[in-house]
Formats: structure tokens, C-alpha cells, sequence
């Protein structure tokens, strides 16, 4: 797994917005953030659709967690 | 594949320390550890200390009717430490407990290695016992690891995260 970090200046916009705008980027970015099973997290929080990134925020895009 | 962004200016990193007064401790690594010496740690934090539940989770040589060499596990550094003491403390709140210890491996492990390590101390066994499987049923399906597997043809593979433990987590969820 190679995790790739990204500056991205989208400041104020929804989760929502932000995938709209990195599936953008190419098929890589697409598959990763469509994916019905991906998760989000704000700051190290799971996050939904609906909720708003500012200035600062770390934002994580992940697949279902299997450890244990 | 997991992407990590920070948004233009420096990430801001919140993060609790760890309620050293609730006597949690959260390790994750690539160092194994020692369930003996563990569960004497467990078990000091109190003279009423009577039961002291412990699982320890090891890596299997096969998988899907595959033989499997090795295992990789990767986590979400900093997100990963402080999902697991929110756990903790969801269980806290539900049992009384003395102590509560999670230790997770990270790195390249091998069959029968010791992967992950959840141990409680409680005056009474049944709180012991349900706050441990409530600590490893979250872990489960909420904290940020992931494994890959290689197996004997060579394949490597990402391990997929598995229906049952979505429905172990629902019996807690009343």
C-alpha cells in the first residue's frame, strides 16, 4: 500500500465536493474515493458527505479496516 | 490504498493523551510482547482486582483455502491510537473495570506470531470477560488497520474486511 499525501486547496467545501473534485484527477483518485465502501476521516474522526473541511483540516480516505 | 491530505496549510493534530487515571494503555508496534508479564501489569492496579480476561489474536497459515507466508499490517498513525482509547473508554463507561491494556503489531509477522493483544482487570469475571470481546469486537471493524497477505504462489494480496464482524459489533449496539 503506497500512501500518497496531497495538498489540495479546497478550502470550505463539503467531503462530497472534495471527492467530486479529486475523482478530477484520474483513475487512481477515482476509484479510491467512488468506492462504495470507502471511508472518510476529518482530523482523524470518521466523517460523512455532509461535513465541511477548512483551512488545515487532515482529510483520510480508507478501505473497510481489518486488523485484530 | 489509503490518501492522506492536509488541506493547503500545515495539518492540525488534535489529539487527547491518554487517560493515565483510567490506567489505559495503547501500544502499537512492531515489538511482540509478553502476556505474562501483562497480565501481572493488569492486575496491580488494585488489591480488589479479581479476574483478569485477556485475548490475544495470532496470525493463521492459511486463509481462503490459501497457504499463507506472511502478513503486513499497516495502520493510520495517530488515528489508529486514538480510536482504540475511545473504545476503551466506551467500555470503561459500561463496566467497571481497573485496567485495560491494547497492544497491536504492526509490520511483516509470520504464522503463529502473537498480532494483537486486548487484556482487562476487573474485580469480577463477567465484566471482564464482556468488556474484553466489546474492546476486540470495535477493534474489529473501527480501528484503522489493514493487512496484506502473501501466499505461498506468491499472490499479495489485501485481506478483505469480513461480514461477521460487522454483525459481532451489532450485540453490543442495544
Amino acid at each position: 500500500m503506497s500512501v500518497p499525501a496531497a495538498e489540495v486547496n479546497k478550502t470550505g467545501c463539503t467531503v462530497a465536493s472534495l471527492k467530486e473534485f479529486l475523482a478530477e484527477r484520474g483513475e487512481v483518485w477515482r476509484e479510491v474515493v467512488n468506492a462504495e465502501n470507502t471511508l472518510c476521516a476529518v482530523n482523524q474522526d470518521i466523517a460523512t458527505d455532509d461535513d465541511r473541511i477548512v483551512d488545515g483540516d487532515e482529510v483520510a480516505f480508507y478501505p473497510p479496516v481489518t486488523g485484530g | 490504498m489509503m490518501i492522506v491530505l492536509s488541506m493547503v496549510t500545515k495539518s492540525l493534530f488534535i489529539r487527547r493523551l491518554p487517560g493515565a487515571e483510567m490506567n489505559i494503555v495503547v501500544r502499537i508496534g512492531k515489538a511482540d510482547f509478553d502476556v505474562g508479564a501483562e497480565c501481572r501489569a493488569l492486575a496491580s492496579h488494585s488489591s480488589q482486582s479479581g479476574a483478569v480476561v485477556q485475548f490475544v489474536g495470532l496470525m493463521r497459515d492459511s486463509n481462503q483455502g490459501d497457504d499463507v507466508l506472511t502478513m503486513e499490517l499497516e495502520h493510520y498513525p495517530g488515528m489508529t491510537e486514538r480510536r482504540i482509547t475511545e473504545i476503551v473508554e466506551l467500555a470503561q463507561q459500561r463496566w467497571p473495570l481497573f485496567a485495560t491494556t491494547v497492544i497491536h503489531r504492526v509490520g511483516v509477522l509470520y504464522p503463529q506470531d502473537q498480532i494483537v493483544f486486548v487484556g482487562v482487570s476487573a474485580a469480577h469475571r463477567h465484566d471482564a470477560f464482556q468488556a474484553c470481546e466489546f474492546i476486540m469486537d470495535y477493534l474489529k471493524t473501527e480501528a484503522p488497520f489493514w493487512k496484506k497477505e502473501r501466499t505461498l504462489t506468491g499472490e499479495q494480496r489485501w485481506v478483505d474486511a469480513r461480514q461477521t464482524d460487522q454483525q459481532a459489533l451489532k450485540r453490543w449496539q442495544v
